[in-house]
């Protein structure tokens, strides 16, 4: 079989147009990034996490700056969230966490609340205050509960 | 006399067992001639031309119209609950989990697959693979494992191209059309596909779909009697036993290892 540099072409610009589209797919769609070790982790503890999963955002004023990397529980069965975010943020000790949804019902993200103390957290460290994950189904039923008292 | 049912039985469950016998020693016949020498590099060449870059057009259009119409289908359902926001979510997972390696993998059985099976039969026919082998070159080395290898090759590469097609068409169809936010589809497919879970799992689905057809276009060409009946029978029960295979190994697939 003889060389053919056209065909040869094509089928190397196929090839890279391929490998283009599982990158794109990959990196972009997927969000496949390589944070590696090098991440920053602060520890959140909650009573309630609600359906927050691992890989949900971590945000700082509505921005993204990380994500969960687990959800366990710990000796005294709350939740223990381990954050994976960006170094270098300059979080203070005073830092609360929150548990948020988008919209109504939307997925759950924490939100992290910066305080103004001089006392840096460092990797590692855990996040003294923590507001757990609103439950639509708690609301409902301690609505129900109240008005049902009335009717009595 | 009685047993004669029974016994057709018997003898047709062999064969069936004989044929997956057949197919296994045949793709450990493929392989081993893919990792010695001659490397067969131009006839790779020449067969990832064929059975990928011209599937390109079929593929691409394909993609674009089912990303389309997943996005026209979607809307009707979502925006009954308020939540077209979540059309992307709906279009990538559908297209990038299942109906990417899916159609793709038809696709390319249709296309590429029966013109491999319908070529090596004629080959067969035509007694151009004893003619190799008076030469002593292996038919297996030397038409066969390139054409397999391509397939199992181009369909990953296929695939990619179509999800990212069905995801231009989607995108197309729900912003231009139908007045979904772009913005909120983008974000929706992004927060909903992960790499581990969907985008590994539809690229070893598509590796295996493109093994499958490779082994069965060329397995079934090999052995078609040779006739030009024989030809029309391998083309046509590739194409069959290929699609049907794909299905089954998708279910399994999805159903074991949550691909």
């Amino acid at each position: 079989m003889q060389r053919s540099p056209v065909r040869d072409l094509i089928v190397g610009l196929f090839v890279l147009l391929g490998l283009a589209s599982i990158g794109y797919l990959s990196i972009e769609v997927g969000g496949l990034y390589y944070s590696g070790p090098s991440g920053f982790k602060l520890i959140a503890t909650f009573d309630e996490v609600g359906d927050l999963k691992p890989r949900a955002a971590v945000v700082i004023a509505g921005v993204k700056v990380g994500q969960v990397v687990s959800i366990e529980l710990d000796e005294i069965l709350r939740a223990r969230c381990e954050l994976d975010i960006d170094p270098g943020l300059g979080l203070d000790v005073e830092t609360s966490a929150a548990i948020m949804t988008v919209g109504l019902l939307g997925e759950k993200f924490v939100a992290l609340e910066p305080g103004g103390l001089d006392q840096m957290l460092k990797s590692g460290d855990e996040i003294g205050r923590t507001v757990s994950a609103l439950s639509i189904e708690k609301l409902v039923g301690k609505i129900v509960n109240d008005t049902g008292l009335e009717e009595d | 006399m009685r047993a004669k049912p029974i016994e057709n039985l018997g003898f047709q469950t062999l064969m069936v067992i004989e044929h997956f016998g057949r197919i296994a020693q045949f793709g450990v016949r493929i392989v081993a001639c893919l990792v010695t020498r001659p490397y067969r590099f131009r006839r790779l060449m020449a067969d990832v031309f064929d059975a990928g870059v011209l599937s390109l057009p079929v593929v691409c259009l394909s993609g674009a119209v089912v990303g389309g119409t997943l996005s026209l289908l979607g809307y009707t359902t979502l925006v009954r609950f308020g939540a077209e926001e979540a059309l992307g979510t709906l279009v990538g997972l559908s297209v990038i989990r299942e109906l990417g390696p899916v159609l793709t993998a038809l696709l390319v059985t249709g296309r590429a697959g029966s013109a491999i099976a319908a070529e090596i039969a004629t080959m067969v026919t035509t007694e151009q693979l004893d003619g190799l082998r008076m030469m002593s070159i292996d038919p297996i080395d030397f038409v066969v494992s390139p054409k397999a290898l391509a397939l199992l090759l181009v369909m990953p590469l296929l695939v990619g191209l179509f999800i990212v097609f069905s995801l231009m068409g989607g995108y197309g169809v729900a912003v231009g059309l139908l007045g979904v936010d772009g913005g909120s589809f983008t974000s929706s497919l992004k927060g909903a596909v992960e790499f581990w879970d969907d985008v590994v799992g539809s690229f070893s689905k598509a590796i295996t779909f493109g093994g499958l057809t490779g082994l069965i276009a060329t397995y079934r060409g090999y052995i078609s009697e040779p006739t030009a009946a024989g030809v029309s029978a391998a083309t046509t029960s590739t194409v069959v036993i290929a699609s049907v295979s794909i299905l089954v190994f998708d279910f399994f697939l999805n159903g074991f290892w949550g691909v």
